[in-house]
């Protein structure tokens, strides 16, 4: 172990340690997504070399849309991560949100508002089962929400198969109050000549609202200390269970948004997706210096590593390689981006 | 402090189901929805068995995902033949290799009349196919497999090639003066899907290249067609590979400012009234339904009369290319899910 560790800076006396004045560099170290902000800035000179229509405006909108539809969800994903806690219904239930507002746009022939919603009440109604569930029966979160996921899986098909004959929903693209929800959700503002997704401004404002609640309120505080240890945290008066139901509210109503976005830009949702996407929100969080074991991450690390996933993402098909490799390089990130977070963590703490 | 912050949770709860209510109770669509679909469904051909043979039961086992809308449509006329029939049609799949075979065995072993499946993944469905075809059970291959269908022992394939149907997209390309084309694929290791594009490549004259892309994640898709146009603007030809992907390849063309022209495989209501506005170029259909009800309709046959339809050689249902003139007459057809 001694062996790998990194030779001790010169010059580091051993004084109490409440006398040492924390330095800027060493307080920018201890930030959760420094790995992450390194991990990034390396991936983007990297795609900038190889690949050379990487770097024009046009194409950095596409990145950042690409990785705002991951890191709106990411931030949820991550905040519940530090909260100690997996969430892997979030993939489908993006879908069900958005097959939740059509279906019953459609089928009450109501405004498309209506249906937006209901959507929101029935998903919110989701994450607070989920959490629910979680607090009631003490199982750990992975099985739980493995539940919902399956559940809700079969539902999405089975009901959207019910209720419409088929397995996509029927476009509501001319029903009332349409235009309007797609301004909202789906629309775009260009800036310079680059094209801006409306899913960026949502993410901005999620990780500005995210980082404020973890760093300023007193949500925040409870999010890291049932995080860090949930009977520490009951003992010293943190509603642990309403933190965590808290959460996986939050979660939905991240995938509300997200799902609202799916249907406003395709205006039919097809039944069958988003099943996988779960592990992509824990992995941009993860990549994002979010601990698996919670208590310690930020909303900004899940931002910078959903950045990284699309910067990845579409850097393949700007450099015009063969995808086969992604998942490589997806996996190969993941890993070298934990490696790096923990060294980091392991090198403020020694010195400290 | 907690008792005030519940209230104040369930008062914002209550008003939100309140808006909502009232919205709900105020907030009709006077365009579009239901209402709209059931004025359009005038008198839809309720099925009635035109036949008094006993009731055999068919099974069709594909290789279908959960939710593709194509295996909608196969189904849809799976059903409508077997109403005719007189027969009892049972459908399951899976994009397992495995999983299918065992649906196979354990249809085998329930002694179906008739079975009809898909070979995606040929060498894997080998040692199910030909237990059943040794149990005597009639099998009859649909959608892909039209090379292993007869070595198999199978009666016959119904579907399209898919070299054939790439090809026919390349001379299409060809005959609108396309100069550099893509071809999205939506499922990596898809067999089918490789051989469209192959077939599509073969006869194009200009440069075609491939594009993978995952086709469950909808602004993924987009976002990657996207960021392929920027990156190379002299693309004038988007090949989707399926029907729900067009949308998202029409989206990014805008988006890019391409001049690309989008066409399709497969058809929907939605690339139907694309076609019909030019927002598409063509859509290369292969007759989903078709391929369900012949399928259960020459099982009926060989039953009641030991007929075989193509005397063994497969029957194609595609490539039909569908353009702008056809596109109004199919668009009703592709809403009720038969096209």
């Amino acid at each position: 172990m001694s062996a790998a560790a990194p030779p001790e800076p010169a010059g580091v006396d051993h004084v109490d340690e409440r006398l040492l004045r924390t330095s800027p560099m060493k307080k920018l170290l201890a930030r959760p997504e420094l790995g992450s902000v390194v991990g990034a800035i390396a991936v983007f000179v990297f795609f900038s070399v190889v690949a050379d229509s990487f770097l024009r405006a046009s194409s950095l909108g596409t990145v950042l849309y690409a990785a705002s539809t991951i890191g709106i969800m990411a931030v949820p994903v991550a905040l519940l991560m530090i909260g100690g806690e997996f969430d892997l219904s979030a993939g489908v239930l993006v879908t069900t949100s958005a097959l939740v507002s059509s279906m019953f746009s459609y089928q009450m022939t109501a405004n498309v508002w209506v249906g937006i919603g209901v959507s929101l009440l029935v998903t919110l109604a989701i994450g607070a089962f989920n959490g629910f569930m979680l607090t009631r029966t003490k199982l750990p979160s992975f099985i739980i929400t493995l539940g919902t996921f399956l559940m809700l899986t079969g539902l999405n098909l089975g009901l959207t198969k019910l209720i419409s004959g088929t397995v996509s929903t029927k476009s509501i693209a001319d029903m009332e109050g349409f235009d309007s929800a797609q301004k909202l959700f789906a629309s775009h503002v260009t800036i310079g000549g680059v094209e801006l997704r409306v899913t960026i401004l949502w993410w901005f404002v999620l990780v500005a609202l995210a980082t404020w609640i973890l760093l300023r309120t007193r949500f925040g505080n409870w999010i890291f200390a049932v995080g860090g240890g949930a009977d520490a945290a009951r003992a010293v008066g943190v509603p642990v269970f309403k933190t965590k139901i808290g959460l996986y509210m939050g979660v939905a109503f991240c995938a509300w948004i997200s799902g609202q976005h799916l249907l406003m830009s395709f205006d039919v949702v097809q039944s069958g997706e988003g099943v996988g996407n779960e592990l992509i929100y824990i992995i941009a969080a993860v990549i994002g210096g979010c601990l698996i074991t919670g208590g310690y991450g930020s909303a900004i690390g899940s931002a910078v590593g959903a950045v990284i996933f699309g910067m990845t993402s579409k850097g393949i098909v700007y450099a015009e390689w063969n995808p086969d490799w992604f998942k490589f390089f997806l996996g190969a990130m993941l890993l070298l981006a934990t490696l790096l977070n923990a060294w980091i963590r392991k090198r403020v703490e020694a010195t400290k | 402090m907690t008792r005030v912050r519940t209230g104040g949770v369930r008062a914002a709860v209550g008003a939100v189901l309140a808006v909502a209510l009232t919205a709900a109770l105020a907030g009709c669509s006077s365009t579009g929805g239901k209402r709209a679909e059931d004025a359009r469904k005038a008198a839809a051909a309720q099925g009635r068995a035109a036949v008094n043979t006993p009731r055999w039961t068919f099974a069709m086992v594909t290789h279908s995902g959960d939710g593709d809308t194509f295996w909608d449509i196969v189904q849809n006329g799976s059903k409508q033949a077997a109403v005719k029939d007189n027969i009892n049609f049972l459908y399951a799949h899976s994009d397992e290799a495995q999983q299918q075979a065992q649906l196979i065995d354990s249809y085998v072993a329930k002694k179906v009349d008739g079975l009809i499946v898909t070979l995606a993944k040929p060498d894997a469905m080998k040692t199910a196919v030909e237990k059943a075809v040794k149990a005597g059970i009639p099998v009859i291959t649909v959608n892909s497999g039209a090379d292993a269908s007869k070595a198999f022992g199978a009666l016959t394939h119904i579907g399209q090639d898919e070299t054939v149907a790439g090809e026919a997209v390349g001379e299409e390309l060809d005959k609108r003066g396309s100069k550099k084309a893509l071809c999205i694929l939506h499922e990596q290791g898809n067999v089918g899907h490789e051989q469209r594009c192959a077939g599509a490549k073969k006869t194009f004259g200009g440069e075609m290249q491939n594009l993978y892309v995952d086709g469950t994640n909808m602004p993924d898709v987009q976002a990657s067609i996207l960021a392929k146009l920027q990156s190379d603007p002299s693309i004038d030809a988007v090949v989707t590979l399926g029907a729900p992907f067009a949308d998202a390849a029409v989206q990014a063309k805008k988006t890019a400012g391409s001049k690309a022209e989008i066409d399709t495989f497969d058809l929907n209501a939605k690339v139907a009234a694309a076609l019909e506005a030019g927002t598409l170029g063509f859509a290369v259909d292969q007759q989903p339904y078709l391929q369900g009800y012949e399928a259960v309709d020459l099982l009926w046959l060989y039953k009641y009369n030991a007929n075989v339809l193509g005397g063994g050689k497969p029957v194609l249902t595609g490539p039909q290319i569908i353009t702008k003139d056809q596109a109004a007459a199919l668009k009703d057809y592709a809403e009720r899910g038969t096209r």
